[in-house]
This record gives structure tokens, C-alpha cells and sequence, in this order.
């Protein structure tokens, strides 16, 4: 091709010539044939998702009864029987990670949105977050077991709230930064202007304006770690009975879950499908409701 | 009533940028004082300096005398106390969006722990009828966002947010250069009627704006304070070279 | 006017410094705390399977016996049955994630995207333990009944589906991770596919491309770092994925060509052994095997993240 001489008059260029039509046709052809793959794998992803959501709506909903919310599970052999006290167990476990998870991660958040902009500790700080997010969370679990149970000597629901409480900081924290990072700098400085102290400023305007996407995030924590087993297996524990106390083993949906279901008895299966339909239910609703509530103390017109 | 400021010496940076480069000015108090100069003069980091906003951006950094009235504000008081005696209105209108238009006026007052129910609704009002704004949304102050207001309204709503806390000086970092004429004319008269009770300095690139509002006028070229008189005799007989091929529109 | 109450009040107020600077100590210390939380982390195990580090060294990793009842501990069917789950997990999920990036950014219509990715997103907020339960009840039947004949009758001759199929089993685990990794997968190639600029598309159209190749040239090739880090995390995921995976996997710790073998994980063996280990030195084994998911983790992670941020850091972050 090089050795050519370079002539002025271009041969016209033939789009019709057997070899191009051929072309053409074959990249149609590998065009149309990949676009076919990808919606399968789309219909093949959600397929599952169906299946599982039918799966637990139909046995769950046929296992459900008044019993499942007030009795507290029977003894091997009896039918009948709930979860009341897993239901409770759970809650009490949420409440303490929450009230540790929310306040740590939101205030990380805020260090390095408002105030290590471009430090390089931030950065190191962030992505700790990022990793301390892929750890496992059995690792979770039998470092706090490691940390305090065997400190206490017993399994407790403080225990469980710790190690779901680690969970929740680095999601929490990354939101916080992201959702303060979207707060316009001008309402910051209009805030700053008017003799506004920085910490007031922080509250008042940069994590008011942001909290509608700082409380999603929370919740979205929230819900990653009420479904969360493995943390809870060398923690909480489990049990059989009604416990209030912090420092007791307590029941947990999720643990209660996995011990029916891997048990043999098939009325303990149905309250497993019981059980994981109203797990799931009580995520979903929670996660509405916050948004609800955030949602109405915005003004109109506000954006 | 305001207060007059005295610059001496004042030089900024921004990282290794000299900004600012010993500027000395006399503003006196409840006048205008326009500021112009081509975009980079420096004549924003200028009034920054004035409320020590400058400093709130981690690489920026300002030295010098700035005295209003008898006191040394880089000396004699921080950040935040000198904030709060000085009003500023930005370039764009900054509400802020999950405040109500009272909630917004009040804002400087509220967030610093203020808490007189009777006299914060009296500020409400006396600031946005100083801002020519009360008669437009005195029905919906507490129904409407601040942020759902138009840009005009907006600008309005924080120059009286800026008046709430009383403030001795008012600085105007181009507070028209975002809006339409119609708004523009209207802070242009809100100017010439709040410059008999406040100090009152404004950045413009408009030097028409800056004839028609202010006493003094200073020209910024490059970091340094090219000439300050006058606002006439500026227009009409400038001394150096560079202002006058400024104001003819020969640069810039 | 020359001394009005609003004026006096707030001359009164201090400058707020001491407020400010314990503001900032506060939150400069709970960011602190996210470094304490991985030192603890790191510490405490480390102390915990003190006794089994210096019993057993490096060997530890290389060696197949795990006997309880006379003290004899090694690491290597965990390790080879995570790996094996993992990668099989990867090599099923991999392809139908970019399938459905790939779905959801070029060629979905606009009013299906957001219910597709919804959908796939509702998949990421299930909890592992539902996976478990509807992998036992469905999928294991289905494997045994049907998946696993048909495997045996058609690719039979590999070897890789050979002895006993009761329905649990590395496959069955495979299977389940990788309906889980999926969304995250997805969900992150869909980010980083979005972070291409549109001029990219457009100048190999003009070009006269198809949108197949569109999509290779201009889409695949300039994401193909952040989506090989999308995969990462993925594997990260599923190295660590425990309560899904005990619940299928048979927990036996063989190491087995076939796929139809029960098998037993990292993180399958600590939750199915931790509570009953009876002696130090179990116990000392197990929470060494947790260091050791701990620490491969945060390396897989770690190279995960710098790939997508090498990609992601300078688009536009995505609106929620």
C-alpha cells in the first residue's frame, strides 16, 4: 500500500460491493445478536427475583397468623408457636446500633465533607470507610464476640448492637459526605456571612439542607444490617423466651430464621417463611415511613 | 448608623497567587463606595477581606490593618464577631432552601441564639420593608420556601436577611450581576436609600451601577488599588492613564 | 437606633471559638474512630488465634486436616472451597451483570429503566438469610431433581459432575452467590458505563458503527478498569458471604473435583463450628481463619476501590 503513488483523482468509494454488503450484514447480525443476549440476562436477573419474592409472599403469607406476632416460639413437637420475641429482640438490637451507628457515622461524615476537604488524612479516613464496608461480616461478629462477650462473659444484646452498630458507620458516613458535598458552598458562606460559628453552620444549614439524602442513607444502613445473621450468631445468640435486658442473650429474626430453617421440622419451616416475609416487610415499611416523614418537613418550592 | 473603615497595608493570597497587594483606602462611614475594576482585579477578594471571609478558604491568607471604627478587625476580634456587624450580599442570591421566607430573613439571628419572639417578628418586617420586598410576600412568609421566590425576590429577600442583624457596614459583592434590568434598577434604589444609614461598600463591573450609586469610587487593576476619589471625578477626570482607558473601555 | 436591642445581643454573644473547636474535635474524632474500628478489628484477631499462629505458621494454609478431636487444624479445603464458589459464582454473574449494565444504560427503553433497576436493586436489600431459605427449599430440590440430572447427562464427561448429587453441594452455593453479587455488579458497571462521556458514543457512531460496536469500542473499552474493579468487589462480596452459603454448601470440608461435593467455606466454617469449638486451640483456629478472610478482603477491596475511583472520580456524582 505504501509503495503506491499518490494520485490526485480518489477511485470513488463503492458501498455496494459484495465483500462490503457481506460486512454489513454480518455486523447487523453480531449487532442484533448481542442486544438478544443482554435482555436475556436482564430476563434471567429478574427471574430469580420473582421467583424468590413469589416464594416468600405464597409461603409466608399461608404461615401467617395473630400467633406469629404475639407467642413466642413452641417447644419442638407442639404446633403453633411465634416469633413476638424475636420481633421485640430485633428491635432492641436496631435501636442500640442505631442510636451508636447514626450519630458516629453522620459526624465522620460531616468531618470530611466540612472539614478535611483535601486533607490527606481525609482521604485515608474515606477509604478505610470503603474497606472497613467490604469486611464480612462474620469477621464482624467474632471480633466483637472476641471484644465483648467473652469480657462479659456471656452473650448479650449489647454485643449484637455493637457489631451491627460497625456495620452501619462507613455506609452512613460515605452517604453523609456525599449528601453534604451536593450542599451548594454559597448557602455555607451566606451562613458564615451573617456571624453564623462554623459548628451552628454545620447543623443548621449544611446537614438541614442535606437531610432528606442523609436520612435515606441511614435508613438504607438500616436496613442492610436488620437482615444481617452472621454478626448476630456469636453476639445476641438467640433465645428461646422474652429478654429485655441489654446484657442477656436475645432473639433476633434473622438468627431465628436461620435456625428454622436449617432445622428438620417442617412447622418450623413454615414459621421460617413466616418469619423471612415479615422481616423483609418490616425493612420495606421502615424505609418508607423515614422517607414519608423526611419528605414532609421540606417546604414546597424548596429543592 | 455605620461605621467607617480604614485599609491599611492589606495584601491576600490564594496559594502562592498574590492577590492583593498593599491596598490602602479610607471608606467612609454611611456612604456608597463602588469598587470597579476588570474580573480578577481582585476587587472580590477586596471586600472578602472586609467581613474576613477570605479566610474560610483553607489556602487563602490576608494581612494588613483593616480598623472599622476604632477597632483592629484582624486584631481585636474574630471571625465571627466581625461577621455579625457586617452584612454581605454575594453575587448570586444564596436563600437558604429548607427555610421559609421568615425563617430565612431572621436567619442571622435565630442561628446565633436569638430568641425574642416579638422583636424578631418586628426585624422581619422592618428588613424586608427596607428591602423593598414586604409588600410582595407579606402574606406567604411562612408558607413559602425562600428558594421558591424569583431571583430578583431572592436578592432582595438576602440584602434584608444582610439589614436583620443590624449591621454597621453592608458589603455588595455584585449583587445585580446575576439579575435581569428590572430587579437591577430596583437594588440600584434600594442602594441610594439604605446608603444614608449604613456604611456601604459594592463591587460592580457595571460602571454605569457604580455612577449611579455611589459617592467613592476606587478602580482595582491587577491586585493593586489604581485610584480612589470621587465617583465624579473618576468618571470625569481620572488622574492615571489606566483608569481613564478603562472608563473610555480601551481594556477590560 | 444607635443601640438597638438586636445589635446589643449579639455584641454580648462571645466569638463562639471554644464551640467551634470542640465541634471540630468531635467530628475529627468519631472519623478517627473508622481507623480504630480496623485496628481493633486487627488486633483482636490476632491475639485471639495467637496459639494457633505460632502452632501451625504459614502451614496452616497448606494443610487438609481438620480434626477437632486431636487438634490437627489446616485451612486448605476452606480456602479451596471459597475460591472455587467465589470464582464459580464470578464466571455465572460476570456475564449477566454486564448483560444488564449493558441493557440498562444503551439499549432500555427510557420507561422500563428505572423498574429494572429497581427491581435489581430490591434483589441487594434481601437478606442473606432469605437467599438461604429459598435456596434450601427451592434450589436444592431443583438441583437435585432436575439442574443436576441434566448436568450429569450432558456435561458429565468433564469430571466435574461426578458422585452423589443430593442437591447441596459447591454448585448449589455458587448458584446462590451469584444471584446475590449480582446487583452490586450491575449496579456498578451500570455507574461506571454512565461516567463515559456521551462525545465517546457519538464519535464512534459517526464513524458509522453499530451500536454493538458503540458499545465495545466506546462503552467497554473505556470502562474496562472500573468494571474489572466492579468485579472485585463483587468477589469481595462473595468471599465473605456466609449465612446464604452455610445453608447449601454442605459444610463438609472436602476438597473435590466435583461440583456436586458438599463443601465448606471460610466463613461458612466459622459460623456453623465457632459456638460448639470446645479447647483453645480450636477456637484459636477458627478466629485465625477470620484474620485470614479478614485480611484477604480488605486486599481484594482495596485494589476493587482504586479501580472504580481510577474510573468514577472525575464524573459527575450520581443524583439519587
Amino acid at each position: 500500500m505504501s509503495t503506491q503513488p499518490i494520485s490526485n483523482q480518489r477511485p470513488p468509494l463503492d458501498l455496494q460491493t459484495r465483500s462490503m454488503r457481506l460486512n454489513t450484514a454480518r455486523r447487523n447480525a453480531t449487532n442484533y445478536f448481542i442486544s438478544a443476549l443482554s435482555v436475556l440476562a436482564t430476563v434471567l436477573v429478574i427471574l430469580p427475583l420473582i421467583a424468590i419474592l413469589f416464594y416468600l409472599i405464597y409461603k409466608g403469607a399461608s404461615s401467617l397468623n395473630f400467633a406469629f406476632f404475639t407467642h413466642i416460639p413452641a417447644p419442638v413437637g407442639e404446633s403453633g408457636g411465634g416469633m413476638a420475641n424475636s420481633i421485640v429482640g430485633s428491635g432492641i438490637i436496631l435501636l442500640v446500633a442505631s442510636l451508636m451507628g447514626i450519630p458516629i457515622g453522620i459526624a465522620a461524615g460531616v468531618y470530611l465533607a466540612e472539614f478535611g476537604r483535601g486533607k490527606p488524612l481525609a482521604t485515608a479516613v474515606r477509604f478505610t470507610a470503603d474497606v472497613l464496608n467490604g469486611v464480612p461480616s462474620i469477621v464482624m461478629g467474632i471480633s466483637i464476640y472476641s471484644l465483648i462477650v467473652l469480657q462479659q462473659k456471656h452473650f448479650s444484646a449489647l454485643a449484637g448492637g455493637v457489631a451491627l452498630a460497625i456495620m452501619m458507620v462507613p455506609t452512613i458516613t460515605r452517604t453523609t459526605e456525599e449528601m453534604l458535598g451536593t450542599v451548594p458552598h454559597a448557602i455555607r458562606e451566606a451562613a458564615l456571612g451573617l456571624g453564623v460559628p462554623k459548628w451552628r453552620t454545620a447543623i443548621s444549614v449544611s446537614l438541614r439542607t442535606a437531610s432528606p439524602g442523609i436520612i435515606t442513607g441511614c435508613m438504607l444502613a438500616f436496613a442492610r444490617v436488620a437482615g444481617e445473621t452472621a454478626p448476630l450468631l456469636f453476639t445476641a445468640f438467640g433465645n428461646q423466651f422474652w429478654s429485655f435486658k441489654l446484657n442477656e442473650p436475645i432473639a433476633a429474626l434473622p438468627l431465628q430464621i436461620y435456625v428454622y430453617a436449617i432445622s428438620p421440622y417442617d412447622e418450623w419451616h413454615r414459621l421460617a417463611w413466616a418469619g423471612s416475609l415479615v422481616l423483609i416487610v418490616l425493612i420495606m415499611v421502615s424505609v418508607t415511613l423515614v422517607r414519608i416523614f423526611a419528605n414532609r418537613g421540606v417546604l414546597k418550592g424548596g429543592s | 448608623m455605620g461605621v467607617g473603615i480604614l485599609v491599611e497595608g492589606l495584601n491576600a493570597w490564594y496559594g502562592s497567587t498574590h492577590t492583593l497587594q498593599d491596598i490602602n483606602l479610607p471608606i467612609p462611614a454611611n456612604h456608597a463606595t463602588a469598587l470597579i475594576g476588570p474580573s480578577g482585579c481582585g476587587k472580590s477578594t477586596f471586600v472578602r477581606c472586609l467581613n474576613r471571609m477570605h479566610e474560610t478558604n483553607p489556602i487563602a491568607r490576608a494581612t494588613g490593618v483593616v480598623k472599622m471604627g476604632d477597632i483592629d478587625i484582624y486584631k481585636d476580634a474574630s471571625p465571627v464577631e466581625i461577621r455579625r456587624r457586617v452584612g454581605m450580599v454575594f453575587q448570586r442570591p444564596n436563600p437558604f432552601p429548607t427555610m421559609s421566607i421568615y425563617d430565612n430573613v431572621i436567619s442571622g439571628l435565630k442561628l446565633n441564639g436569638f430568641r425574642n419572639r416579638r422583636i424578631l417578628d418586628e426585624t422581619v418586617e422592618r428588613s424586608l420593608k427596607q428591602a423593598a420586598l414586604w409588600e410582595e410576600v407579606k402574606d406567604d412568609l411562612k408558607k413559602k420556601s425562600g428558594a421558591s421566590l424569583s431571583g430578583g425576590q431572592q436578592q432582595r429577600m438576602c440584602i434584608a436577611r444582610a439589614l436583620a442583624v443590624d449591621p454597621e457596614v453592608l458589603l455588595m459583592d455584585e449583587p445585580a450581576s446575576a439579575l435581569d434590568p428590572v430587579s437591577t434598577s430596583k437594588i440600584e434604589d434600594l442602594i441610594f436609600q439604605l446608603k444614608s444609614q449604613y456604611t456601604i461598600v459594592i463591587v460592580t463591573h457595571n460602571m454605569q451601577q457604580a455612577a449611579r450609586v455611589a459617592e467613592n469610587t476606587g478602580f482595582f487593576l491587577n491586585g493593586k488599588m489604581v485610584e480612589f476619589d470621587s465617583t465624579h471625578k473618576i468618571f470625569t477626570n481620572p488622574k492615571d492613564k489606566r483608569t481613564e482607558d478603562y472608563i473610555t473601555g480601551r481594556f477590560g | 437606633m444607635q443601640n438597638s436591642p438586636i445589635r446589643e445581643f449579639l455584641s454580648k454573644r462571645g466569638s463562639g471559638s471554644l464551640a467551634d473547636n470542640s465541634f471540630a474535635a468531635v467530628m475529627l474524632l468519631c472519623a478517627l474512630s473508622i481507623f480504630a474500628i480496623v485496628f481493633f478489628i486487627l488486633t483482636i484477631l490476632i491475639l485471639r488465634s495467637h496459639q494457633s499462629l505460632v502452632q501451625f505458621g504459614w502451614k496452616f494454609f497448606t494443610r487438609q486436616a481438620w480434626d477437632p478431636v486431636s487438634g490437627d487444624f489446616g485451612a486448605l479445603p476452606f480456602i479451596y472451597g471459597t475460591l472455587a464458589t467465589s470464582l464459580l459464582a464470578l464466571l455465572m454473574a460476570v456475564p449477566l451483570a454486564l448483560g444488564v449494565a449493558v441493557f440498562l444504560t444503551e439499549l432500555c427503553p427510557r420507561p422500563l429503566r428505572a423498574p429494572i433497576s429497581f427491581l435489581t436493586e430490591l434483589l441487594a436489600a434481601i437478606p442473606s438469610v432469605v437467599y438461604g431459605l429459598w435456596a434450601v427449599f427451592v434450589l436444592v430440590p431443583l438441583m437435585r431433581d432436575h439442574l443436576g440430572p441434566f448436568l450429569v447427562k450432558t456435561l458429565g464427561w468433564t469430571g466435574f459432575f461426578e458422585g452423589a448429587n443430593f442437591g447441596v453441594g459447591l454448585l448449589t452455593a455458587s448458584i446462590i452467590l451469584a444471584i446475590m453479587i449480582l446487583p452490586i455488579i450491575s449496579s456498578l458497571t451500570r455507574d461506571i458505563m454512565n461516567a463515559v462521556p456521551n462525545s465517546q458514543r457519538e464519535a464512534v457512531l459517526a464513524l458509522g458503527a453499530t451500536r454493538w460496536e458503540m458499545i465495545r469500542i466506546g462503552v467497554l473499552r473505556n470502562s474496562r478498569i472500573g468494571i474489572v474493579g466492579a468485579v472485585m468487589l463483587g468477589l469481595g462480596r462473595a468471599l465473605g458471604e456466609t449465612m446464604a452459603v452455610t445453608m447449601v454448601i454442605g459444610n463438609h470440608p472436602d476438597i473435590s473435583k466435583s461440583l456436586f461435593a458438599p463443601g465448606y467455606t471460610l466463613a461458612s466454617v466459622i459460623a456453623n463450628e465457632f459456638s460448639e469449638a470446645t479447647g483453645d486451640l480450636y477456637l484459636s483456629a477458627l478466629i485465625e481463619i477470620g484474620l485470614a478472610l479478614f485480611l484477604v478482603t480488605i486486599v481484594v477491596n482495596t485494589i476493587a476501590r482504586l479501580m472504580v475511583w481510577a474510573v468514577t472520580r472525575n464524573a459527575p456524582a450520581r443524583v439519587h
